[in-house]
């Protein structure tokens, strides 16, 4: 019989875990994206891809930063800014002058995350809010949107994209209208393949619904999505916008087009369901999701502007904590548990 | 909750992979003495036994040598024929030194059990079982070591219908339950009649997880025709076994917060104690040796081991071969055993496994991992059997909000199964955080 060894590890139970890990969930996310990424690049050419990694830099440096300035250890390896950073890539517009893609990075990120405390403190989505803050600092330039699949957009930087800080961008083109604002100025709908498809104009990632949708559907088999905020917006959008349909069909789309078009697929399955700023119980998820949906109808139909997926969430941020205190599990043995 | 009652299950838990194929299909050995064996006063929830035996005296295995001191407490009994060489404090599995009986068994005895004062099921009363029951010495071998007599006597105006006996073994690695079904089926139907006579219930429920179907149809065909039982199969989950998760799935009814079984009108048994039951009673003999499972990959005789009471864990790795990497070892399960910090502690009636990890599932391959901050991803909510917020509960264990956690998030209701801790990709001690602040709230509301 052998002499057991002296010294034992002691530690507190459980002693097996089952291998999740933060780190190794927002590798999915972001592996998720890539699919959305690949084809924005496709549609919109070199001018995406530089918005794209200028935001994705942006919000890794300064989260890494910001981090050696405040003595801590980078966060950056956790790939939750990674995610940020390119989610918030996704909704800017093709042609943005990178030096505002920047400020924006830096504000999201320094703002809407960092100073709440980092990873699980933000109350808002940190994309969104550096989107925000964008289209509250330079609302003409992120209402301008250029055509998808030009000839030329393998060869040439769009000169707007280059444009000097704090000068006025100069456009190649003329801007398109996306297929919210025509709905919303001229009354007219976009065909729902066209938008399913990601044909029409938009925010770099947010046209091509399908792909956005295969992503989700990723996270949802691998478990690392609640479903159930992405189908509570679909269905109260859906229900909402059918409703008013049949009121009025010449003034109001139909659900198909509300889903598919403007920023609700990015918004609703990736920037919704952002695990730290969506509440905790799946009760819960449901009604944070329903809110979405309403907001984002009542912002496209009545608000001043097109689009409101924005603002629907980050509002809806804001109520989450509120919802986590007003539904509770309900407690084994209390309750409706006991007869 | 019917429809959760027609499933067999329960709502939320993990799956840990089960492990139990090592063992699963070994018959219970018996295992060899110790050089010296050691006896606690206290292996059970309660008052400590009272010793009746002195230093230096001769006692024969199965004699009893401590008897209960009040109601919450039992007998114990000489693990062997030997000699007491001491009755001296040695440490246990939570740290404290606790009186204990040092015998030195007699290398040439026999070994042989004297029977002693038989509880004849046809004569006897209900209290005669009780007390019997008592005598023996008899606790929850499950793990919780709670005095089973104890059980038995619901509280004045409690009726007592349904038994349900725990034969659901929902741990991973340990097969000891699953052995004593296969191998004692006799003795737990004896059993069963015993705690029919004793708590008057009418009708039996033996639980099942799936991955056991052989003792299953060994139960089901061994069952005499006179007694009302079923045997209900849970899919493999875990913490099924836990009681109240047993109740939920096969009751479809909930014990209140802060309850008892008796207030549904249940009472649930394990599987080996009630065995034990109806092996001890008609031999009028008490528990001096268990049945448990040696295991895990730091072990190479694994094995499932009738072992005496006080054999030291040193003694039981090395006679199975513990490995030269082995880093941790704990007592029982994986997911709620605690840890042993010392391998000179005893085995005791509520140790139902000792599993050997080595280094390549501890430590730097998996232990020290990065604990990250909380991302709300519900994990722990979906796990929680008992249906409590543990991602709460953890922000508020951080900044010690004890009482806030006990008054607002029923933190007192929690049982430790270690679910939430189990699958939080933050790797948040959760768990250790609730076992902390329950002790802290005691402490808070005993001043």
């Amino acid at each position: 019989m052998a002499e057991l060894k002296k010294y034992l590890e002691i530690g507190s139970s459980p002693h097996i875990t089952d291998g999740a890990s933060v780190d190794v969930i927002m590798r999915n996310v972001f592996l998720a994206l890539l699919p959305v990424t690949v084809f924005a690049i496709y549609a919109f050419g070199i001018g995406a891809a530089l918005v794209l990694a200028t935001a994705t830099i942006s919000c890794i440096l300064t989260e890494h930063l910001l981090c050696k300035a405040t003595g801590a250890p980078s966060t950056v390896g956790d790939w939750s800014v990674a995610i940020t950073g390119l989610l918030y890539g996704l909704t800017l517009p093709p042609g943005l002058p990178l030096w505002m893609v920047a400020v924006g990075g830096v504000f999201g990120v320094g703002i809407g995350k960092f100073l709440f405390g980092g990873l699980g403190s933000n109350a808002f989505n940190p994309a969104l809010v550096g989107r925000a803050f964008l289209q509250a600092a330079f609302p003409q330039a992120m209402t301008h949107w250029q055509y998808p699949f030009l000839e030329n957009r393998f060869e040439q930087v769009p000169t707007s994209v280059l444009a000097m800080p704090f000068a006025e961008p100069a456009y190649d083109a003329a801007t398109a209208a996306t297929p919210l604002a025509r709905m919303k100025f001229e009354a007219l709908f976009a065909e729902t393949p066209e938008l399913m498809a990601g044909l029409t104009t938009g925010s770099v990632g947010e046209t091509c619904g399908v792909l956005i949708l295969l992503g989700g559907l990723y996270l949802v088999v691998r478990n690392f999505m609640n479903w159930r905020i992405p189908v509570s917006i679909f269905m109260a959008v859906a229900v909402m916008t059918w409703i008013f349909q049949q009121i009025d069909p010449a003034t109001y789309p139909g659900p198909l087009f509300m889903l598919f078009s403007g920023g609700l697929m990015l918004g609703a399955v990736f920037m919704a369901t952002d695990m730290v700023a969506s509440p905790i119980t799946n009760p819960g998820c449901w009604l944070y999701g329903v809110l979405i949906g309403v907001l984002v109808v009542v912002i496209r139909f009545w608000g001043g502007m097109p689009e409101g997926v924005m603002y629907a969430i980050l509002l809806a941020n804001a109520v989450s904590p509120h919802i986590d205190n007003l539904i509770q599990p309900r407690v084994y043995g209390t309750g409706r548990g006991v007869q | 909750m019917l429809h959760f009652a027609r499933k067999n299950t329960f709502r939320h838990g993990v799956h840990p992979p089960e492990n139990k194929d090592d063992t699963a299909h070994l018959p219970i050995r018996q295992f060899p003495f110790a050089p010296v064996l050691i006896v606690p006063l206290s292996q059970h929830l309660g008052k400590p036994a009272r010793p009746v035996v002195r230093e230096g005296q001769e006692v024969i295995r199965g004699e009893t040598i401590a008897e209960a001191d009040g109601f919450v407490s039992v007998a114990m009994h000489a693990p062997a024929s030997g000699m007491v060489r001491r009755i001296t404090l040695a440490p246990s599995i939570a740290g404290h030194m606790i009186p204990s009986v040092f015998i030195e068994p007699f290398p040439a005895s026999t070994q042989e059990v004297d029977d002693g004062e038989p509880c004849p099921l046809d004569t006897a009363t209900p209290d005669e079982i009780v007390q019997a029951i008592q005598r023996a010495g008899i606790v929850g071998l499950g793990g919780a070591a709670f005095p089973t007599h104890v059980k038995l006597k619901p509280p004045e105006g409690k009726q007592l219908d349904t038994l349900f006996i725990n034969g659901v073994e929902c741990e991973p690695y340990l097969t000891t339950d699953h052995r004593v079904m296969l191998e004692q089926t006799d003795d737990i139907f004896m059993g069963i009649r015993y705690l029919l006579k004793a708590t008057g219930t009418r009708e039996v429920i033996i639980a099942i997880e799936a991955n056991k179907p052989d003792a299953a149809d060994r139960l089901r065909q061994g069952c005499p025709g006179d007694l009302p039982v079923t045997v209900r199969v849970s899919p493999v989950k875990y913490p099924q076994g836990a009681e109240k998760m047993v109740f939920s799935a096969l009751l479809g009814r909930e014990v209140p917060s802060g309850g008892l079984p008796a207030d549904i009108n249940a009472i649930c048994c394990n599987v080996a104690t009630t065995a034990e039951i109806g092996r001890l009673l008609p031999r009028g003999r008490g528990i001096q040796e268990r049945v448990i499972t040696i295991g895990g990959p730091g072990v190479a005789k694994r094995g499932n081991y009738r072992i005496p009471i006080g054999t030291p864990v040193r003694f039981a790795l090395e006679a199975c071969g513990a490995a030269d990497n082995i880093s941790r070892v704990f007592m029982g399960g994986p997911m709620m055993g605690p840890s042993v910090s010392n391998l000179d502690i005893p085995i005791t009636k509520g140790t139902s496994g000792i599993i050997a990890f080595t280094t390549a599932e501890t430590g730097e391959a998996t232990g020290h991992r990065k604990v990250y901050p909380c991302i709300h991803c519900a994990r722990c909510v979906e796990a929680c059997p008992i249906f409590l917020n543990p991602s709460q509960l953890g922000l508020l264990a951080k900044v010690e909000e004890y009482e806030r956690m006990a008054e607002e998030y029923h933190l007192m209701d929690c049982f430790e199964c270690g679910a939430c801790s189990y699958v939080c990709p933050s790797h948040i001690p959760l768990v250790q955080y609730f076992r902390l602040a329950k002790k802290m709230v005691r402490k808070l509301s005993a001043a």
